[in-house]
C-alpha cells in the first residue's frame, strides 16, 4: 500500500512509464507519491456499490463513418523529427536489432 | 485603446476610428514595456500579427464584411497549435516544435478576423496552479510581481490583466483558466465539456480538457465563446448542441434566477479576505434581484483526490507519445545502447519534475493491483459528484463559490509540497469532473490588494445563464474595471 511505497515500487513504475529517474528523483518521488496516495486513499471510504464509473461526461454518440481522408504530407510529418531520414521518408532511431 | 475590451476595439476599427495596424502596434509597444517584468509570453509574433492586422484594414477599405473579432488582438496559451508558429506547452521536450496544422480554435478566431499576437507562458503541459512549472520560468502577477499569476494559463491571465491584450485563450482541466483569472483580477471561462473543439490543443487529460476565453468582461467572454463554440469533425467529443449568440443572454435581469451556495463546502479553509469578498459578492447578486438558496454537494470534498487520480491517469497515457522519435527533444546520450534507453533518457531530460510526478502517479493508479482501488473508484465517485450537481440544479440555476480559497501566493511558497499546491484547487476541480461550464469574475480584493474571484457554475450547455449572472454582477460592481499598478 502507498504508506509503504518503496524505492523499488518507484523504480517499477518508472520502468512502466519509460522514465529513467536519477537517484535524487527516486528518493523525492517515493516520499511525495506516498503523501499524495495516502491523501487520495480517502476515496476508498465512499460507498460506491452499484455506482457506474464515469469515463467521460458526454451523452452523445461519438462515432463517425470510417472514410479515408487527407493526411499530412510526408515531408511535413517528418519536419519536427529529431532525426529524420528525409529522402527515405523515415524516422531514424537507435539500433534495435544487434 | 488598450483599456478597451474586444467588442469596443472591433467597433472602433469597423467605424474607422482606429486601424487594426494601429491597435496591433499599440499592443506590441505595450508588450515591449511590460513583458520583460511579467514573462507572460513565450513568443511574440510581431510580423505575422502586423500582416494579419493589415489584411483586416484592407478588408475594411474594400468594404468587405468584417468578422466578429475583426482586428482584436488575441494571445494564445502556448499549448494551442498554430501552423508554422513554435508551440511548446512550456516544455523542454517540445522546445523546437513547429506545428504543421492549426488548432480548430485558431482557425475559428482567424476566420473571425482576430489578430494573434503571440503564445503565452503556462505550466508545462498545463500541469500546475502557479505557472512555476514552466521550462521558461514563472509568469509574474501584474498586481504583485513577487506573486504567482495562478496556473496553468498564467501568461494568458497576466496578459489580459496588464492590458497587453483584451482577449486571450487558455485551457482548463482542473481550473487552469478560472484560477489564474481570479488571481489576476480578470474574467475566465471554462465552457461545457464538448462545447469547444479540442483539436490542436496539446492533450493533458482528455475527458477534462476544455479551451476557453480570458477577458476583462463577461460580455467579451460571451463574444469569444460564440466564435469558439461548435461541433468539429476533427474532435469526436465536440458537441452537436446548437450554439446560441451568447451575448444575447446578457439582459442584466437576474430576478428570476436562483443562485445556490454550498454553505458547508465553502465554510472550511477559505482565507479571511476571500471569505469577505465572496460574502459581499453574494449580497450584491441578491441585491441585483437573484434569490440565494442553500444547496449541498456532499461529494465535493472528494473532488481533489478524484481529480488527481483521473487527470494523472489520463496524462500518463497522453504523454506516452513523447518518445524522441517523431517530434520534440531527443537525448543525445546513450544512443548506441538501443531504443528503450533512448526513450527513458529523453523523457527524463525533456520533462520537468511536476510532469514526471504526474506521469508516475497516473501510471501507478492504472497499474495492476491498484486500478480498482484508485482509478475505478475515482471514476465511481466522479459519478456521485455529477449526481450531486444534478440535484443541486433542481433547486438552483447557478452554483456560487469562491474560485480559489486563497489569494495569489508568493512564488516559491508552495513548490516544496505538491500536495499543498493540489489542495488549493478545491473549488475548481469539480466543474470539469462533472463536465459543467464555470466562470470566474473579479469580486474584490484582500486587505493586501490581491484580487479575489467569484466562481459561477452552470448546467450542462447553459453557459448563457452563468454569463448573464456574471454580467449582471459587473453592472453593479466595478472590480472588473480596476487596473493593476504595472
Amino acid at each position: 500500500m502507498p504508506s509503504s511505497l518503496t524505492i523499488a515500487d518507484v523504480e517499477r513504475i518508472a520502468a512502466l512509464a519509460h522514465l529513467e529517474l536519477t537517484a535524487d528523483e527516486k528518493a523525492l518521488f517515493t516520499r511525495q507519491l506516498a503523501d499524495i496516495l495516502a491523501y487520495a486513499e480517502q476515496v476508498q471510504a465512499v460507498d460506491t456499490s452499484g455506482v457506474p464509473a464515469t469515463a467521460h461526461v458526454l451523452g452523445e454518440p461519438t462515432e463517425r463513418e470510417d472514410e479515408p481522408r487527407a493526411s499530412l504530407p510526408r515531408d511535413e510529418a517528418l519536419a519536427n523529427a529529431p532525426d529524420a531520414a528525409v529522402e527515405a521518408g523515415l524516422f531514424r532511431v537507435p539500433r534495435v536489432i544487434g | 485603446m488598450l483599456d478597451s475590451g474586444a467588442r469596443a476595439i472591433r467597433e472602433a476599427i469597423a467605424a474607422g476610428q482606429v486601424s487594426a495596424v494601429e491597435v496591433c502596434r499599440a499592443v506590441l509597444a505595450r508588450l515591449d514595456a511590460v513583458n520583460p517584468s511579467l514573462n507572460a509570453f513565450n513568443l511574440i509574433a510581431a510580423e505575422r500579427a502586423l500582416a494579419r492586422a493589415a489584411a483586416v484594414d484592407r478588408k475594411r477599405a474594400a468594404a468587405e464584411p468584417l468578422g466578429p473579432l475583426a482586428g482584436v488582438p488575441v494571445a494564445l496559451k502556448d499549448n494551442l497549435c498554430v501552423r508554422g508558429m513554435r508551440t511548446t506547452a512550456s516544455s523542454r521536450i517540445l522546445d523546437r516544435f513547429v506545428p504543421p496544422y492549426d488548432a480548430t480554435v485558431v482557425q475559428r478566431i482567424e476566420a473571425a478576423d482576430a489578430v494573434i499576437v503571440g503564445k503565452t507562458n503556462c505550466d508545462e503541459f498545463a500541469m500546475g496552479s502557479s505557472n512555476e512549472n514552466s521550462a521558461y520560468g514563472p509568469v509574474r502577477n501584474p498586481w504583485a510581481t513577487a506573486r504567482t499569476p495562478g496556473g496553468s494559463s498564467g501568461g494568458s491571465a497576466a496578459a489580459v490583466a496588464a492590458r497587453c491584450v483584451p482577449l486571450a485563450l487558455g485551457s482548463d482541466t482542473g481550473g487552469s483558466i478560472r484560477q489564474p483569472a481570479a488571481f489576476c483580477g480578470v474574467v475566465g471561462m471554462k465552457p461545457t465539456y464538448g462545447r469547444v473543439s479540442r483539436y490542436g490543443l496539446i492533450a493533458f487529460a482528455s475527458s477534462l480538457d476544455q479551451i476557453g476565453p480570458i477577458s476583462r468582461t463577461a460580455a467579451d467572454a460571451a463574444l469569444a465563446l460564440t466564435v469558439l463554440a461548435g461541433v468539429d469533425p476533427a474532435d469526436a467529443t465536440s458537441s452537436r448542441q446548437a450554439v446560441p449568440d451568447f451575448a444575447a443572454a446578457l439582459t442584466g435581469d437576474i430576478r428570476s434566477l436562483r443562485v445556490g451556495v454550498p454553505r458547508a463546502f465553502v465554510s472550511e479553509g477559505v482565507e479571511e479576505g476571500v471569505r469577505r469578498a465572496f460574502a459581499a459578492a453574494l449580497d450584491a447578486i441578491e441585491g441585483a434581484g437573484a434569490t440565494l438558496v442553500d444547496i449541498e454537494l456532499p461529494h465535493a470534498r472528494y473532488a481533489i483526490p478524484v481529480y488527481y487520480l483521473v487527470a494523472t491517469a489520463e496524462a500518463s497515457s497522453n504523454l506516452a507519445r513523447y518518445d524522441g522519435v517523431r517530434y520534440g527533444y531527443r537525448s543525445s546520450a546513450d544512443l548506441d545502447q538501443g531504443l528503450r534507453p533512448m526513450y527513458c533518457r529523453t523523457r527524463d531530460e525533456g520533462f520537468g519534475a511536476e510532469v514526471k510526478r504526474r506521469i508516475m502517479l497516473g501510471t501507478y493508479v492504472l497499474s495492476a493491483g491498484y486500478y480498482d482501488a484508485f482509478y475505478l473508484k475515482a471514476q465511481q465517485v466522479r459519478t456521485l459528484l455529477r449526481h450531486d450537481y444534478q440535484q443541486a440544479f433542481e433547486k438552483a440555476d447557478v452554483v456560487a463559490t469562491p474560485t480559489s480559497p486563497i489569494p495569489p501566493f508568493l512564488l516559491g511558497e508552495k513548490t516544496a509540497d505538491p500536495l499543498q499546491m493540489y489542495l488549493a484547487d478545491v473549488f475548481t476541480v469539480s466543474a470539469p469532473l462533472a463536465g459543467l461550464p464555470a466562470i470566474s469574475v473579479p469580486c474584490g480584493f484582500t486587505g493586501e490588494r490581491l484580487p479575489v474571484g467569484l466562481q459561477l457554475t452552470g448546467r450542462m450547455f447553459d453557459e448563457s445563464t452563468i454569463l448573464r449572472v456574471a454580467d449582471a454582477y459587473e453592472r453593479v460592481t466595478d472590480w472588473h474595471t480596476q487596473r493593476p499598478p504595472l
